[in-house]
């Protein structure tokens, strides 16, 4: 059955070998050129378990890895039951919203401290299980670098989806989310990656207070 | 003064000046959405890009001639304008300041209201208008910008925009790199595309793709560098650069459609002329069920006639720019524009 249908990949939700399963396939995209999309689609089915396994590795729940094809494009993982934490930002309160978003900048912290970038960092690729854990899913467009400049460009998009979707409380979000992050990352790594987010904005191309970046 | 005439016919005039690039038009639009004129003179520069202070002596010197061709393809008299609109940014300072300072002086000599407008919605707004689409997630390509938009309380969203350079500046400048120049009125990027519809072969080149932000200027560094090299042929190393860069426009343009489930998508800048990215987004659009909707050149291009349509927009929500508030943005962010209008269209 499928139950989403992304810009990169399907997700299906099926039986296998007695258990549900999500079955992500990254199908041929049409518009692209054959050997440009197979070769998109393969270098992302292999690298995706990789940084979810790598992600395990520092303490961030993310759904276990049954079996991965590339030739197909297709990785069988667990399916993690709960909401995203897209739906549920808009139905908590105040204080569990500052909670979760806290909760959620240690973990950024933790894929960061271990040199994974997630590359897609979105309120609708967290899920809230009913045991109250956050999962993270989805890192199709990870990679692994410890560079404080895409250690920035991680935030700086979440920061964007925050913004972009849920604009009345993605300051406050965001704020927790560095609070959190602050937490695992130590104050210094945390203001180096905030200046960095700052000049990755004013690096757009029309940002009203952009000005020269620092002298360093 | 002319009052009464407004309250008598109903319909409003709106004369709009667009002056953020190498562009100088001036449009006249009626409040019932009729183009009345749209006129436009571009600065041509004899090699590489744009000198801003160059293109702002071009506008400076085109303007009058422009304001008369527009009155005159409109049929109206100045007396006839209700009020004035102008790009207030984002774009080159010394360009904006030429339109700017043409609207204040129109806006004082015809005692009407100013209006300022954000140079980005207006494209927007223009290809609304021009194509019928009401609430679409739009991916606005050009020289000068590289975003994907849609509407979402109150504001045109940014959803997904370049990193470093836009995608139309990455082809131009390859274009250069390459020793092409505009043939035949064709523009360069036009060039490229005929020679990328004869290769064959592709060469593969970094895509990079950030969430549903883009980076462009690792791709142009190594198209560059194989055209030195000189082992691929031109044509096929247009081809290979031409699919990437599009084929990353539609892969976060496609994120921003599944994600927003809007109706529609819309294509503009001056990029969306380029046959092989209409066809890309025509089929992402078709696999979400969203209408495929295409701004036509005249339009797509930097024009007067969206200045003015805008202005329009703004002036029936009440909204004008006072001359002390007039001063020009060059990097007014999309996002920061209040655009109340939006809403009631989409339900009419």
């Amino acid at each position: 059955m499928l139950i989403k249908k992304g810009a990169e990949a399907s997700l299906y939700l099926e039986e296998w070998h007695g258990r549900r399963v999500i079955v992500k396939r990254r199908l041929p995209k049409p518009y692209r050129l054959p050997q440009l999309d197979r070769a998109i689609r393969a270098q992302r089915t292999k690298h995706e378990p990789l940084a979810i396994h790598r992600a395990k590795e520092v303490g961030v729940p993310t759904p276990i890895i049954f079996m991965v094809d590339p030739s197909e494009a297709t990785i069988i993982m667990e399916f993690v039951e709960g909401k995203t934490v897209k739906q549920v930002l808009d139905e908590i309160t105040e204080r569990e919203r500052i909670d979760l978003c806290t909760r959620i900048g240690e973990l950024i912290g933790r894929l960061h401290k271990g040199g994974i970038i997630h590359g897609d960092l979105t309120t609708s690729n967290m899920i809230l299980t009913s045991s109250g854990n956050v999962v993270l899913v989805d890192f199709g467009l990870s990679e692994l670098s410890k560079e404080v400049e895409s250690r920035g460009v991680d935030l700086h998009l979440m920061k964007r989806a925050l913004f972009s979707t849920h604009h009345k409380y993605a300051e406050e979000c965001f704020e927790a989310i560095i609070r959190g992050y602050r937490d695992v990352m130590g104050a210094e790594a945390t203001d180096e990656v905030l200046k960095k987010i700052r000049e990755i904005e004013m690096r757009g191309r029309y940002v009203s207070e952009r000005r020269l970046p620092p002298k360093t | 003064m002319s009052s009464d005439r407004r309250v008598s016919t109903g319909t409003l005039r709106c004369l709009g000046i667009e002056s953020t690039a190498d562009d100088f038009g001036v449009g006249i639009v009626s409040s019932d959405g009729e183009i009345l004129a749209n006129v436009v003179s571009t600065y041509i520069p004899e090699k590489g890009g744009i000198h801003p202070r160059e293109a702002a002596r071009h506008h400076a010197e085109a303007a009058g001639k422009v304001l008369i061709e527009a009155l005159e393809e409109a049929d109206i008299s100045p007396d006839e304008i209700d009020f004035i609109a102008f790009s207030q940014g984002p774009g080159m300072g010394p360009c904006l300041r030429t339109g700017a300072t043409v609207a204040r002086a129109l806006s004082a000599y015809l005692k009407v209201p100013l209006v300022g407008v954000n140079h980005l919605v207006a494209h927007i707004e223009i290809g609304k208008l021009t194509t019928g689409a009401k609430d679409p997630v739009t991916l606005f390509v050009s020289g000068g910008s590289t975003i994907i938009s849609a509407f979402e309380a109150g504001r045109y969203r940014i959803f997904g925009e370049t990193l470093d350079i836009a995608a139309g500046n990455c082809i131009d400048v390859f274009a250069r790199e390459a020793g092409l120049r505009p043939e035949k009125g064709l523009p360069v990027a036009a060039v490229v595309e005929n020679l990328a519809r004869r290769g064959r072969k592709f060469i593969p080149l970094p895509y990079v793709v950030k969430g549903m932000d883009l980076s462009f200027s690792g791709l142009l560094t190594a198209a560059t560098q194989l055209l030195r090299e000189g082992r691929h042929s031109l044509e096929d190393l247009c081809f290979s650069f031409q699919e990437v860069v599009f084929s990353m426009l539609t892969e976060v343009t496609e994120r921003a459609l599944a994600h927003t489930e809007k109706p529609e998508v819309l294509l503009t800048g001056g990029v969306a002329a380029n046959r092989r990215l209409q066809e890309m987004i025509r089929i992402i659009a078709e696999e979400h069920d969203a209408r495929f909707c295409v701004v036509s050149k005249e339009y797509a291009l930097d024009n007067g006639a969206m200045i003015a349509w805008t202005g329009i927009l703004a002036y029936r929500c009440g909204l004008t720019t006072p001359i002390e508030e007039s001063q020009v943005k060059l990097r007014w962010r999309l996002d920061e524009v209040y655009a109340p209008w939006v809403e009631e269209l989409k339900g009419g």
